[in-house]
């Protein structure tokens, strides 16, 4: 692979010195601006050739040759036309990949059929949907048409409402805790961080290594006295590993948001409450709570979106089982999608629509709560 | 250890002890062997050879069985310390086990046999790596062609992803045009549509396209992310356009004042744009899992999900690979994490 274009800001300090110089108005008047002649130029300021600047030297030759073109295609369509240049990749990639698959996604899920090709579908109307909806008895899954669909929303459900209270209450107490005047703060903070930047696939293997009958936690176990046990192959223990392991890998990236809107909570309010004689638990009721409120509102936003997403470690750890015990809504809709041999991505794309209506709605309730918050302290 | 002691129970203070300091200290202390303690006992595991990782309870070290070759015997024998009838204690080899009694001889005096109850020996253990769990899956498995997949994957999703979320990063922050907040809005609401809402269309498209078991079908859909473009446009605005406007006087295109002027002073941005797609692009696993289906193209990933879901599965290359499989991102996290705390504490966003 050639060196990415961009390690040239990273590496090249010297460079970067020269041009973040010209941000002193004093150097405008000096000699010292880097000259733009319509060939691209020379670099004025550079005199030792350092590593940097050979290992640059092709892709500024590249940059060169790109630019000669675009100086004519800036003559021809003016600056309002390079806005657009600049901008299309991302919005065609975003068009095609994005915005495309969403309007298809609708198509998708009102057409029959196994085949992924549009024109090999045919449409059928709301039939997919009523397929997802036909239940004789809606508390009862097993009676649905769709048993795994409803199993797999009912998994979620309870997934979402435990995962996302536990993560926010852990989650709170660890920014409380790193808030504190701790000695090596920056390292607990990076205690807490560690298993976010892990891969889901690294983190399902691991605990699934711990979690097996001759892993560590029936060796803590054993230590006092107790005989191992498949924890795997319970679907109420499965079912709380999953809890569990997403709290691990996911709490310390919530605590970090929360830990930052504590740091933004102005010192001196404390400062007042101390001299006032305030009781602690009455300055975290009265002011740390309520300051927190709108960063809080966040966390709970996103922990939602993703929670209702939970696919990948998961599906490492337990791969939906035992049974249909940890099966969760995106899984449903890979597995009705692609991986089953009675494969229908009508269905599927049915209910990644039901899923994504619930996203939107979570996202705007939150919002809503938020601004009637905001509203309210303004008063 | 004094020193040690005083670090580990130091607290604010120093009036005695509240309990919120014993929280505090055993939230922390828990939270130190809870979060790193998995990863630990990840490799030391990976360092063990099958036999041991077979055994419960497992010991906390990588330790094997030391053997022996004895005369007259084609196979190297286990070594045990047994306790002798006279109550000395011998270090033995086992020929053969019969029930509860193991004949055994001594290695150095191969000819007479000893018949040894089996509670009455123990294993002669040295703490061995078998470092051949990280070698045998080069050659074994398609590992080699997994981790090229892999950083091929990373590589080039993450140049692209910083030029074209640059690019339209500019557009958004230093041109004023007709719909420049309709195209804001339209990246910021695609942070809502998750890959699991979209996936069935969006492979229909990638097989329309011929991308389908493609390395470039994993990339593309990826690169045009949201998060990047609104970290650097917030990052560009803060660039004083009076640069930009005297660069045009030097008669500078618009080209070079992008490449030469705002993409060198946009670093600090890009820097963390690159560390997220570092980390995004290597962890990423549901996507390429529908994408991929042919084994020469598996991303690390992908290879270890498929070997760990198979039936009879060899833990003792499984965690090796997995070990190495982490090591990037822990890389990351040793030199880097400072930048990534900052991002997501800035932007609220994974």
């Amino acid at each position: 692979m050639p060196l990415a274009p961009f390690d040239l800001p990273l590496k090249g300090g010297d460079r970067l010195g020269a041009l973040s110089r010209l941000h002193m108005p004093s150097h405008f008047g000096g000699g010292e601006t880097t000259k733009f002649d319509g060939n691209g130029g020379e670099d004025t300021t550079m005199t030792t050739p350092s590593l940097s600047a050979i290992l640059m030297a092709p892709i500024n030759a590249i940059m060169r040759i790109i630019d000669a073109p675009l100086r004519r295609l800036q003559k021809a369509t003016g600056i309002g036309g390079m806005a657009a240049f600049f901008l299309a990749p991302n919005m065609l990639i975003f068009g095609i990949f994005v915005l495309l698959p969403l309007v298809i996604n609708f198509v998708y899920s009102m057409t029959g059929g196994t085949a992924f090709f549009l024109s090999e579908r045919d449409f059928i109307g709301g039939a997919q949907y009523s397929r997802l909806f036909e239940c004789q008895n809606y508390l009862d899954p097993m009676s649905c048409q769709e048993d795994a669909f409803w199993t797999a929303v009912g998994n979620t459900f309870w997934f979402v409402v435990l995962q996302v209270s536990l993560m926010i209450l852990t989650a709170l107490i660890t920014a409380l805790i790193l808030n504190r005047e701790l000695a090596a703060r920056s390292f607990w903070r990076a205690v807490f961080f560690f298993p976010v930047l892990l891969s889901p696939v690294v983190v399902g293997l691991i605990w699934k290594w711990i979690l097996q009958r001759q892993g560590l936690l029936n060796f803590g176990l054993y230590q006092f006295g107790m005989d191992p046990y498949t924890w795997l192959t319970d679907r109420s223990w499965t079912f709380a590993a999953t809890i569990g392991v997403s709290l691990w890998a996911h709490m310390g990236f919530y605590a970090l948001i929360i830990l930052a809107g504590l740091q933004a909570i102005p010192k001196d309010l404390y400062e007042a409450a101390e001299m006032d004689g305030t009781k602690p638990a009455r300055v975290f009721w009265r002011i740390t709570l309520p300051l927190l409120a709108p960063n809080l509102l966040v966390v709970v936003v996103l922990a939602l979106i993703k929670s209702v997403q939970v696919f990948d470690e998961i599906y490492v750890l337990t791969g939906g089982g035992p049974g249909t015990s940890t099966l969760f809504l995106t899984q449903y809709i890979y597995e009705t999608g692609f991986a089953s041999a009675l494969r229908n991505p009508g269905l599927a794309a049915a209910a990644s629509i039901l899923m994504g209506g619930v996203l939107v709605v979570l996202t705007l309730v939150q919002l809503g709560i938020g601004k009637r918050g905001e509203n309210k302290g303004k008063r | 250890m004094g020193k040690v002691a005083r670090f580990i129970l130091r607290r604010k203070g120093g009036k005695g002890w509240h309990w919120t300091d014993v929280f505090t200290w055993v939230w922390l202390v828990g939270g130190l062997i809870i979060m790193f303690g998995p990863a630990v006992w990840l490799v030391f595991s990976s360092l063990k050879t099958p036999a041991a990782l077979a055994e419960f309870p497992p010991s906390i070290l990588p330790y094997v069985t030391s053997q022996a070759t004895v005369e007259g015997y084609d196979k190297p024998l286990m070594l045990y310390d047994a306790k002798m009838p006279d109550g000395s204690t011998r270090v033995l080899a086992e020929v053969r086990r019969i029930g509860l009694v193991a004949q055994m001889v001594d290695p150095k005096a191969p000819g007479e046999i000893f018949k040894v109850n089996i509670n009455d020996r123990a294993p002669v253990r040295t703490m061995s790596f078998a470092t051949e769990n990280y070698t045998e899956p080069f050659v074994h498995f398609d590992f080699l062609r997994y981790l090229w997949n892999s950083v091929f994957v990373t590589v080039v999703a993450t140049v692209i992803t910083l030029v074209v979320n640059s690019m339209a990063a500019f557009a958004l922050s230093k041109y004023e045009f007709k719909g420049r907040s309709l195209a804001m809005l339209v990246i910021l609401a695609t942070l809502m549509v998750p890959l699991s809402v979209i996936m069935v269309p969006l492979y229909s498209i990638i097989s329309t396209l011929g991308l389908f078991n493609s390395l470039w079908g994993v990339i593309l859909p990826t690169v045009a992310t949201p998060t990047g473009v609104f970290i650097l446009r917030q990052y560009m605005l803060t660039i004083p356009d009076e640069l930009i406007d005297a660069a045009r006087m030097d008669k500078a295109s618009e080209w070079q004042i992008y490449w030469r002027i705002v993409l060198p002073l946009t670093a600090p941005a890009l820097a963390v744009l690159a560390i997220f797609s570092v980390v995004w692009r290597w962890n990423d696993f549901l996507w390429p899992l529908i994408v991929l289906s042919r084994r020469e193209l598996y991303t690390l990933q992908v290879g270890l999900s498929i070997y760990s879901g198979e039936l009879n599965v060899q833990w003792h290359f499984i965690l090796a690979m997995t070990v190495v499989t982490m090591i990037p991102v822990v890389l990351v996290f040793i030199f880097l994490q400072r930048f990534i705390t900052t991002g997501i504490a800035g932007t609220g966003l994974k």
